[in-house]
């Protein structure tokens, strides 16, 4: 250890890899749960659209703003891998984009523009919405398959863009169950309990296919002692998917304790997988290609951006904390008054 | 057409659909704030009417601005990634510290500027209010620190085709930054004016007479008669700069061709052409060109010829372009200049907005969005202007550029653009809908549904 914290273009590299994860990992979490809301539009009635939205206004452009921080490191970072891994996905970039851009606006336009075009911007909302959760899953599973098109790696990656997306209105469910009451909370119970399936069916799919298509990730999972050491990772996570079958048949319960239970360990399940992930790539940045030693920028740029990030991230982690806090509680209808 | 054409044109979309939103949003979060700090100290209900409105058009504008910028992040990936691998070293801090020291910072404390009013104390809200306009700005900072410095680099040094840090201060601090920024803010703060005072006329003309809109129009006015004057000072000490450091891009605004000529007219309109390396029809006033550039009668100054290498390649940019949109700021401003003094006048005379003739207020009406016209046309003049460098003397565009097939980014290319057509419509619609809904006097709230749960509440409590 203390032989890697001797050499910056060691250490650096490590740190700005583990900066850009924790990035990733927090705004799959949180803009998991507002894009999950989005995927569950079509579902509601229209007033509990309003609430919906109510639940994740306040927080929806802070969230997605974790994307912007993932991706200004991975440019800062390691721009050997940028280039070659936002080239390979241009065109699910690209959806993913004005997929952003549709949901970002419709919260504004829904709420502003005539009455009549409320349903258009509903509409918009959860377009966009879909639009970006499937062109992430769909870029996830082609990283997994080493960014390379063919029949077959394209065919993983739309199978991991629905299990993506799914997992997305899971969490965003679980968020709801969390943010409301009454019948629109009965109906995100439900909804949790027909996503779990497919965040298994998902989850289940990654775990196979990451190690069938790499015997590097293979040989890091199933050779000793790491299997042992790796055995809690599923166990956990097993056991966590029973924790969320059992709490969502009580739920809701009549003084609305544990409404917060599924949500939470929606999150804690979002960790397992993400480190998971995590595992099987390092050291890699674009998978069996460029490890992030290679692809790092000049120590001396990185060291720049560290010194600012010790003082800053703690600041915007701080702050994040403060709006969750003030908007605590139930979601109210949101008003400027 | 190649990669590299489609590549410039996406990119140019893509910049030009977002630099009219924080041109709003940078100035509207300091009136946001004024409106409320007024509200503190006079306790007079019409600011606080004005913020309720006017955060509407703001909320509208940032997310339009956050949605298209982070477009931009992705496509220095996507269409440029020789960007990042010869001047990463730079712009990736620059960057960096743009999202770690604004965008959250803006993100977190809108929802609170926004949604907290009745949940944060008032103190908080204000706050809230400060921390978001001052994010906008720090966001503008960095990314014209980074501008700038693709401008006019220092600080760095070239190892093997990659440029290193030298001396941060001087990266940050390079020369067209004081000019480039506070010109930026300027124009933010002209955009804004002229908004607050086309949609207050125009809730006027359709009969709105509260003091929420008297109090935004004379906020627009003052704010706009105050800064333009400043504004036309300070492109001019601008444009002595770019002259200084890239007087190629001068040469093409003023379309002056021949170095060695002297004394330099001014010329005030002209057809550039670049076959024939002449102006093939101009009106230009002797000797002015040397006085305003030089401030001497006879002094020179570097003509498009003395940028061409001896091999024949073209080293300065696209000679018209940069001409004319230079012309259509000039214009726009001098519209600004004359409208904004105008009304000052009549208002001063009559009481308020009572005192300017209604075909002014139509005027204003019509200049709404100017400020975005004067702020597209002096961003194009600056960016051509550059060509054919993405990082003057250091990078080429076309060294920079990905290698994606032309047909990719032509048909994202025109996805973009019909997203941004039918957005920058509605948007627009949306502003004057906002405002005819204020003039009938509608309520403001947002939301009108009741709580989830409120009504069953409301039917099981026993009816006092």
């Amino acid at each position: 250890m203390g032989a890697i914290f001797s050499d910056p273009a060691q250490w650096l590299p490590l740190t700005f890899a583990a900066l850009m994860g924790l990035s990733i990992l927090i705004y799959v979490v949180l803009d998991g749960f507002d894009l999950g809301v989005g995927v569950l539009f079509p579902f509601a009635e229209d007033a509990e659209k309003d609430r919906m939205v109510a639940s994740i206004g306040p927080f929806w452009d802070a969230n997605e703003t974790w994307l912007v921080l993932a991706i200004g490191i991975l440019l800062v970072a390691f721009p050997a891998a940028h280039g070659a891994i936002l080239t390979a996905l241009y065109l699910p970039v690209a959806i993913m984009l004005i997929g952003l851009i549709l949901r970002g606006v419709s919260f504004e336009f829904r709420a502003k523009a005539p009455a009549a075009q409320k349903r258009a911007w509903n509409n918009a909302f959860f377009i966009g919405s879909m639009m970006t959760s499937l062109s992430q899953g769909f870029m996830l599973g082609l990283y997994i398959m080493g960014l390379q098109w063919t029949v077959w790696t394209v065919g993983f990656a739309t199978l991991t863009a629905v299990f993506l997306t799914v997992a997305y209105s899971f969490i965003g469910a679980t968020w709801l169950v969390l943010k409301t009451e009454g019948a629109l909370q009965l109906k995100a119970v439900e909804w949790s309990k027909g996503g779990i399936w497919g965040l298994v069916l998902g989850l289940g799919a990654v775990s196979l296919a990451s190690p069938l298509v790499s015997p590097r990730i293979f040989d890091k999972w199933f050779s000793f002692p790491e299997i042992v050491l790796l055995a809690p990772l599923p166990l956990m996570f097993c056991l966590l998917i029973g924790l969320l079958f059992v709490g969502l048949k009580r739920l809701p319960t009549a003084d609305d304790s544990f409404a917060w239970l599924p949500f939470a360990a929606t999150i804690v399940l979002f960790i397992l997988a993400f480190f998971g992930l995590a595992y099987s790539f390092y050291p890699y940045v674009v998978p069996e290609q460029l490890t992030i030693y290679e692809a790092a920028s000049a120590p001396e740029s990185l060291l720049i951006i560290l010194v600012g990030t010790v003082f800053v991230l703690p600041a915007i982690l701080g702050y994040t904390v403060l709006s969750y806090v003030i908007f605590r509680g139930k979601a109210r209808a949101l008003s400027y008054d | 057409m190649d990669t590299l054409i489609l590549s410039r044109i996406q990119f140019g979309a893509n910049i030009s659909f977002h630099i009219l939103f924080p041109t709003i949003t940078i100035a509207l979060g300091w009136v946001l704030l004024f409106f409320k700090l007024r509200f503190q100290a006079t306790g007079d209900g019409k600011w606080m009417e004005a913020y309720r409105f006017w955060v509407k058009v703001f909320a509208l504008s940032f997310a339009m601005g956050v949605v298209s910028g982070i477009t931009m992040s992705f496509q220095f990936g996507t269409n440029w990634p020789g960007f990042m691998e010869h001047v990463g070293n730079i712009a990736g801090p620059l960057l960096a510290y743009e999202v770690m020291t604004a965008f959250f910072l803006e993100a977190v404390f809108l929802g609170i500027m926004l949604f907290g009013v009745s949940r944060v104390p008032p103190w908080l809200h204000t706050l809230a209010t400060f921390l978001v306009a001052f994010g906008t700005t720090m966001s503008a900072f960095w990314i014209l620190v980074l501008n700038s410095w693709m401008h006019t680099p220092q600080g760095y040094e070239i190892r093997d085709g990659v440029a290193y840090a030298t001396n941060w201060l001087e990266i940050i601090f390079n020369p067209s930054l004081p000019y480039r920024f506070s010109h930026t803010l300027l124009a933010s703060g002209l955009t804004v004016a002229f908004l607050l005072a086309g949609l207050s006329a125009f809730r006027w003309l359709r009969g709105d007479r509260s003091d929420g809109v008297r109090a935004a129009m004379r906020t627009g006015v003052t704010l706009g008669a105050l800064l333009i004057p400043v504004q036309i000072f300070v492109g001019d000490m601008h444009g002595l700069n770019t002259l200084e450091h890239q007087p190629a891009k001068v040469a093409a605004m003023e379309g002056h061709w021949d170095g060695d000529k002297s004394p330099v007219p001014l010329v005030l309109f002209a057809l550039p052409n670049a076959e024939t390396r002449e102006n093939d029809f101009e009106i230009a006033i002797p000797y002015l060109g040397s006085l305003i550039l030089t401030h001497s009668l006879d002094g020179k100054i570097p003509g498009l010829n003395d940028f061409v290498t001896e091999d024949g390649e073209v080293l300065h940019p696209p000679v018209a372009k940069v001409f004319w949109s230079f012309r259509v700021m000039v214009a726009t401003g001098m519209a600004m200049l004359v409208m904004s003094w105008a009304a000052m006048w009549f208002m001063r005379r009559g009481r308020g907005i009572e005192g300017l003739p209604k075909p002014m207020l139509y005027g204003f009406v019509a200049m709404g969005f100017s400020g975005w016209i004067a702020t597209l046309a002096g961003w194009y003049t600056t960016e051509i202007g550059r060509q054919p460098w993405l990082v003057d003397g250091v990078l080429r565009t076309a060294d920079a550029v990905a290698d994606v097939p032309a047909g990719m980014v032509l048909g994202t290319l025109l996805a973009y653009l019909a997203v941004y057509a039918a957005l920058i419509f509605c948007y627009i619609s949306v502003l004057t809908y906002l405002a005819a809904k204020a003039a009938k006097g509608e309520p403001t709230r947002i939301f009108d549904t009741p709580r989830s749960g409120e009504a069953e509440v409301r039917a099981i409590t026993p009816a006092e």
